[in-house]
């Protein structure tokens, strides 16, 4: 249970480093009269509302995936844990998940510069790779199943399948998402109203979040997959020990 | 503390909020059925979790018939009593207790007690019931499928919870877990509106440190729920992978009568931590709203503020912490190293600190208070005897030795009735009735609501006090039946019949509260708005009970904290947390 305990750790710093900005020593007993702060003070938000659901909602599957890297690296540990070769199309789909998180970052930095032309063809590069990335991924299951990989077998196979199939699913989550947002982009002229720049900037970087953020887990998960982590943690066992 | 201004006289203007931000409601359909207005959500949650909270009640006269009178209800047998103990559990935990508090009262409050016109994403709030309710649907489909809805226990410990012979392996196991999951989706969705209406949704003025303890409770269990409830969705997930594809995350190889099982390698000691990572956060997502809210009763009606406001916030904050490291203790006869077991009995027995100073300051609250013996403070000050009750009793079954031998004893059913049960529901009852004028503008009766709080209150000990000491003896929990065992004397029966009379008195007294919220709908007086007296923003609505929009034109302004009370010469016996400062109150 390391992985869910240091996330939980990395979560919880994050909530006191806020709340030590909360004036939580404050005695309201004491202050009376407006009092000027971020949202109380009347102030707008620095951070719209749906960033701020956002990142909620990836605590809530940065959790969930701490929890599936527990089990299975928890499950590793034991004695007759028998590993499942990893797919080479695997390296291909972790290409293809950077190209579309680097596609979108380029979207976020375009929309930045108002270029809505190179938004436009970023973000469809991003929504191809995606898909891509989903296309491979079931390829890799259909070769190990082809090769005899079931996931009735062993818990290795088990544990593969289940851990890319809700990265997978997490992924077509986000492809709701991004087709709005481009079905969004492409409705506008190119050359948006300027209140809907706005909205439409937000859009778009909260797919980039959300693609960063899936980008991340994928590379953690095909660590444990590829078997890097273990050996990385049992090197850190040999190095305390 | 520069920023402060202290008797600052002229009132600053009010941030108005454009009525175009709101959806309105254009038929009787989504003003009612499908709306996006957090307190007909409220209401919708609060009756399901309500209706499912009944059908759990009755299932529990039946296992107390029982155990009392083993063999009077002859359509009970070992199946159907495991069915029982098992959906009662789980209705009662996360479908009316969870669902209640954060799902209820969370929608009710929380944007009523910070001055928002609503939740920030109301669709997605909408969304949030329905898929309740769906859970809730598909939990009681279980009662309907063939072999009748899973019989393995609240915590459905693998290997037994999907193997044949356990009652419900053919359907009911499946049609739990989906339900489960569906609830947890459901609930991501609410815990969002909560927690970013919490963060953004505050009206000018109310900084988190003047935000009442209800919204504290609630925002921190809707933190912690977010973060655990995942747990119990891996969880799920894996087992129904193994139940339907024959997987093997949590089954180990298995020779079931004499016959090899398809099943190898899996780890049921993995499914236990999955499942404890979220059942003990679970306990605190259920106590920490109920301690919030509990605060603001007792502050309300004994009219006085809130001892140690502050450290209530912090402990309440500590105890989320330190919730999320302690859940082996629920494993200590796993069998695993006692290394880790004297590791999370230190830590769960750091966690009676920040509880105690919460005791400590409820009971500073009403020290030398204007105590006002309403039927919210009879529930309130039933819920801190309940509450310690248990919480000692907590404190035996932390520690490792003590626990070795209770464990799987009613000791264990008492300790956690008394303390997520019992003291829950009083808080449930004392809030229902404090807030129930804000939602009708009716007060409820107050004879029956004393009937109903004395037979409540006296009742739970009647039927949870003889039952630490059944545990103690020996007696173990989950049995269907006795038999003849030389440990356990014929005296412990008459106990137990003493016990299901008990429970089948305080399960009426629970159709007096039922009648009571239905007639006074009608029949109650009117209550005006503010009927306690009370400080917090609710209160100050411009009609009751509220529209959607909460607030007219404009929104409220707060100039001071939630409790102040009694505040020496001041004219009224309360100060509305709206209320401009004025030169003779700095």
């Amino acid at each position: 249970m390391s992985a869910i305990v240091i996330f939980m750790a990395l979560i919880a710093a994050i909530a006191f480093w806020w709340l030590s900005r909360q004036r939580l020593t404050a005695k309201p007993w004491l202050e009376v009269g407006v009092i000027g702060d971020d949202i109380g003070g009347g102030r707008p938000p620095t951070w719209p509302k749906a960033k701020i659901g956002l990142s909620v909602f990836l605590a809530v599957a940065g959790s969930l995936f701490a929890l599936l890297v527990s089990a299975y690296s928890m499950r590793m540990a034991m004695a007759d844990w028998r590993t499942l070769p990893v797919p080479a199309v695997l390296w291909l789909n972790t290409i293809l998940l950077i190209l579309a998180s680097i596609a979108l970052q380029t979207a976020v930095v375009a929309g930045r510069r108002e270029d809505f032309g190179g938004v436009r063809s970023t973000l469809l590069v991003a929504y191809v790779s995606s898909l891509a990335f989903l296309a491979g991924q079931l390829l890799a299951w259909r070769q190990l199943v082809a090769s005899g990989y079931f996931a009735a077998e062993n818990p290795a196979n088990a544990f593969f399948y289940l851990i890319t199939a809700i990265h997978g699913l997490h992924v077509l989550g986000g492809l709701v998402a991004l087709s709005r947002t481009t079905a969004r982009v492409f409705d506008e002229p190119r050359t948006p109203l300027p209140q809907t720049i706005g909205e439409l900037r937000l859009s778009v970087q909260l797919c980039a979040i959300y693609w960063h953020f899936l980008l991340l887990v994928w590379l953690i998960l095909f660590s444990f997959l590829m078997h890097w982590a273990n050996d990385f943690v049992s090197f850190c066992r040999a190095a305390l020990s | 503390m520069v920023d402060v201004t202290h008797g600052v006289a002229a009132p600053v203007p009010a941030a108005e909020v454009g009525d175009v931000e709101l959806y309105h409601p254009r038929s009787w359909v989504t003003k009612y059925v499908f709306s996006q207005d957090a307190k007909v959500i409220a209401i919708q949650y609060s009756l399901t979790a309500l209706s499912i909270g009944l059908v759990a009640l009755v299932l529990s006269w039946l296992m107390r018939m029982q155990l009392g009178f083993p063999g009077l209800l002859s359509f009970i047998d070992a199946d159907r009593y495991y069915q029982f103990i098992t959906m009662h559990g789980m209705i009662m935990v996360i479908y009316l207790l969870t669902a209640l508090f954060l799902g209820g009262f969370g929608n009710y409050l929380i944007p009523l007690m910070l001055g928002a016109r609503d939740m920030v994403f109301p669709y997605v709030n909408m969304l949030s019931y329905w898929v309740y309710l769906l859970a809730v649907l598909v939990l009681v489909a279980g009662f309907f499928v063939p072999g009748g809805p899973t019989g393995a226990g609240w915590t459905l410990y693998p290997p037994q919870a999907i193997l044949d012979h356990t009652p419900g392996h053919q359907w009911g196991i499946i049609v739990m877990l989906v339900s489960l999951m569906l609830f947890i989706i459901g609930f991501t969705m609410g815990g969002l509106n909560y927690v970013v209406t919490v963060l953004q949704g505050r009206t000018r003025g109310m900084t988190l440190m003047r935000m009442p303890l209800t919204v504290w409770g609630i925002f921190t269990a809707t933190v912690m729920a977010l973060l655990a409830f995942p747990a119990l969705f891996a969880g799920s997930i894996m087992m129904l992978l193994d139940r339907l594809l024959g997987t093997s995350f949590f089954m180990p190889s298995i020779v079931s009568m004499g016959e090899q099982l398809k099943y190898g390698g899996g780890s049921p000691i993995l499914f236990q931590h999955l499942f404890w990572f979220f059942g003990h956060p679970e306990v605190y997502i259920v106590a920490l709203p109920a301690f919030g809210i509990v605060s603001d009763l007792i502050s309300t009606h004994a009219r006085k503020n809130i001892f140690g406001y502050r450290m209530m916030v912090w402990a309440i904050v500590a105890i989320g912490a330190l919730s999320f490291v302690v859940w082996a203790h629920h494993m200590y006869v796993s069998g695993m190293n006692p290394a880790f077991g004297f590791f999370f009995a230190t830590t769960t027995l750091i966690i009676a600190i920040p509880t105690a100073i919460k005791v400590y300051n409820w009971v500073l609250t009403l020290w030398r208070g204007d105590i006002h013996f309403t039927v919210p403070m009879l529930f309130a000050l039933g819920f801190i005897v309940t509450f310690v009750n248990g919480g000692l009793t907590g404190l035996f079954l932390g520690n490792v030795v003590v626990d070795v031998p209770l464990s799987d004893t009613m000791f264990v059913v008492a300790h956690f009735h008394m303390v997520m049960g019992i003291a829950p529901i009083m808080v449930i009852f004392g809030a229902i009735y404090h807030w129930y004028p804000k939602l009708t503008g009716r007060m409820l009766d107050d004879a029956l609501g004393k009937l109903h709080f004395w037979v409540t209150f006296v009742g739970a000990y009647a039927i949870f006090f003889p039952m630490h000491y059944v545990g103690l003896l020996g007696v173990p929990r989950r049995y269907y039946e006795m038999g003849q065992t030389a440990f356990v004397p014929s005296s412990e029966h008459t106990l137990n019949e003493f016990i299901t009379v008990a429970a089948l008195i305080v399960g009426a007294a629970q159709l007096v509260f039922l009648f009571n919220l239905f007639w006074s709908l009608r029949h109650g007086r009117p209550s005006g708005g503010n009927p306690w007296r009370a400080t917090t923003l609710e209160w100050q609505t411009p009609t009751t009970p509220p529209p959607h929009g909460n607030w007219g034109k404009e929104l409220p302004v707060v100039y001071r904290w939630a409790y102040d009370y009694s505040v020496p010469g001041a004219a009224e016996d309360f100060l509305p947390q709206n209320q401009p400062p004025t030169p003779q109150t700095p």
